[in-house]
């Protein structure tokens, strides 16, 4: 604070110094990539990344290519929403991929046909209790009410008992991984109804994902909850001075981030069309690195969806351009961590450049 | 009593059988600025920490415009109309000015529980005539408050003291961290919220500035009031004297 106080009330107001908005950066490094995938193309491949150069395809652009950089990272990207509004919030969440595999499990085990080629579904859970061919939202409702519950634990133990977000969610990770497993004995759970297949297929993750990011994009602007979100994770001191309910502010924040990662639960295992409960392993942290690459900031108050979702798209650039380069998969792990700490080197040495000027 | 906004009568608070303060007697009047001086430790800041609420008191009376007051908490305090403006700030580096003076109790335009629509119009409309209100110059209302000067924090902390119907704000020293310029920045807000008779109590070590804003000066040394007196009865001499120690016992105020 005392930094900051220099002299002058600094009541001068310079309209070229007001600041750009942070998701205009990362927009900015999402079409750098692109053109540095599109130039290397050109000149090593002869192909283009982005435009469409088969002259049996209509178009101009390659719509399978932006189909699939999209579509790759909408169920990460799902949970990407809600880890974004915890790190604002001044928490971190690493239960997420692990929310992400119990529910997967359990959820499936309500959405499951009773017969499979005139026999008995195999991998039914509930086949002697009669819990097959349900509707759609019952699975659905299963799996929110999963979310709901692991995420009123983290938040509740990070409320209340004063442990660090690290430590309760990391708990919470291992614990749901456990409960994950132990649900089939380790077993994978398929066959789904054609109702729980649809949620999944085709570029309906791609609608869920965009549609839930435009919705908590509009909450986080527009309502109390955001507002506090922001006040809370820049000064938790201020925030409980002014009146705001610190304990029952984060316990929703990880509530809705719990109920996100088992939507995108729903979304995996229905595409996928079957539960494993190997799912979602590490997806915790490439939501977190979505977001960090989308200009959140871990030490709370700054970010925003906009930016988890362009840093989710340089993710889904990332991975296409690697393979549309026909490079290894290896490269693109090596990458990606690069990218990780790189974006969060370029964020604070941006803070401190417009601490500078102002 | 009509014209009393503030009245204490043998406030006391001991931490342990650490004596912070004892039978503190204190009255504010309407429109009158009353400056809080003394040594560290002497307990200017417990005092308005058991007025505000923010510590429970030992014994003593409170009584709070025209009412005796137990308020349980500092926001019970600052709904009553008590607004502090803490040592510390108690902004949101990260939100901007508006979204600052409304923090907590946010202006809504539709209730929907925590996810009620901000009227964030209102609020932008309101944070201007709080800061006209109290003469405060900020260039820019959606700056967020990180890339604000140490004088222009202050003075948004201010200008939220004054956004609300007030009815009694308490500064604990609110320009021991400011340069000359934010300084006088500040102390003109404070002149503002005297012509609009606004009451208010100033802690301040600063001997100049309690004789250019203050009507009235208290002086607290080792947790007791030893001096009530009119500015136009003292000096700075006479007040070290009390602060110090070398003048004892209870100077009243002459009428």
């Amino acid at each position: 604070m005392a930094q900051t106080s220099h002299g002058v009330g600094g009541l001068t107001y310079d309209a070229k110094k007001r600041a750009w908005p942070a998701e205009f950066n990362v927009f900015l490094a999402l079409v750098i990539l692109v053109v540095i995938f599109e130039a290397i193309g050109r000149i090593f491949l002869g192909d283009s990344f982005l435009f469409n150069t088969r002259s049996d395809v209509s178009g101009i652009f390659n719509e399978a290519r932006l189909q699939i950089i999209i579509l790759q990272v909408s169920i990460v990207g799902i949970i990407a929403i809600g880890v974004t509004q915890v790190i604002i919030c001044g928490g971190i969440d690493l239960s997420s991929g692990s929310i992400v595999g119990a529910t997967a499990m359990i959820a499936m085990s309500f959405a499951q046909v009773a017969t499979v080629n005139g026999n008995p579904n195999p991998k039914a859970m509930f086949l002697a209790q009669g819990w097959t061919d349900l509707p759609v939202i019952v699975p659905v409702l299963v799996a929110i009410g999963c979310g709901l519950l692991a995420g009123l634990v983290n938040g509740s133990l990070i409320a209340y008992t004063r442990i660090p977000p690290f430590i309760a969610t990391l708990g919470m990770m291992v614990t749901a991984r456990g409960i994950a497993k132990w649900w089939s004995k380790g077993q994978p759970i398929s066959f789904p109804t054609d109702g729980f297949a649809a949620i999944g297929k085709g570029l309906m993750p791609v609608i869920i994902f965009l549609s839930l990011a435009i919705l908590f994009q509009l909450i986080m602007t527009y309502t109390r909850y955001g507002k506090h979100c922001y006040a809370i994770g820049s000064n938790e001191d201020a925030a409980r001075m002014s009146g705001i309910k610190i304990a029952n502010h984060k316990i929703l924040v990880y509530v809705i981030a719990g109920i996100l990662a088992s939507l995108a639960a729903v979304v995996l295992s229905s595409k996928n069309l079957t539960a494993q409960s190997g799912m979602g392993v590490m997806y915790e942290l490439d939501a977190i690195a979505m977001a960090v690459i989308g200009g959140v900031s871990l030490s709370g108050g700054r970010g925003s969806i906009v930016g988890t979702v362009i840093g989710s798209l340089i993710f889904g650039v990332i991975i296409s351009g690697f393979t549309f380069l026909r490079l290894d998969a290896y490269y693109q792990e090596m990458v990606k961590g690069v990218i990780i700490v790189g974006a969060v080197v370029l964020d604070q040495w941006r803070q401190r450049l417009r601490a500078l000027r102002a | 009593m009509s014209d009393i906004v503030l009245k204490t009568e043998n406030l006391t608070k001991r931490y342990g059988g650490v004596h912070a303060l004892e039978g503190a007697n204190f009255e504010l009047r309407k429109g009158e600025h009353v400056a809080i001086m003394g040594d560290n430790g002497a307990g200017k800041s417990t005092f308005v920490r058991q007025i505000t609420a923010v510590e429970q008191r030992t014994s003593g009376k409170v009584w709070f415009d025209g009412k005796e007051v137990n308020f349980t908490g500092p926001i019970e305090a600052r709904t009553a109309g008590i607004e502090t403006v803490f040592q510390n700030l108690a902004l949101a580096d990260d939100l901007d000015v508006p979204s600052n003076l409304f923090l907590g109790r946010e202006k809504v335009l539709f209730n929907l529980g925590p996810f009620s629509i901000l009227d964030r119009k209102y609020m932008r409309k309101a944070t201007e005539a709080a800061l006209v209100r109290t003469a405060v110059k900020i260039p820019n209302l959606s700056n967020t408050i990180r890339h604000m000067s140490g004088g222009q924090r202050q003075c948004v902390a201010i200008a939220r003291t004054a956004t609300f119907a007030s009815k009694l704000i308490i500064m604990d020293e609110p320009t021991a961290a400011l340069g000359v310029q934010e300084t006088a920045q500040v102390e003109n807000i404070i002149r503002t919220l005297k012509d609009n008779g606004e009451p208010l109590i100033l802690i301040s070590h600063n001997m100049r500035q309690v004789f250019d804003l203050c009507d009235r000066i208290v002086v607290f040394r080792r947790g007791r009031i030893v001096a009530n007196l009119r500015k136009e009865n003292t000096d700075g001499q006479d007040i070290v004297s009390y602060i110090t120690g070398a003048k004892t016992g209870e100077a009243e105020l002459a009428a």
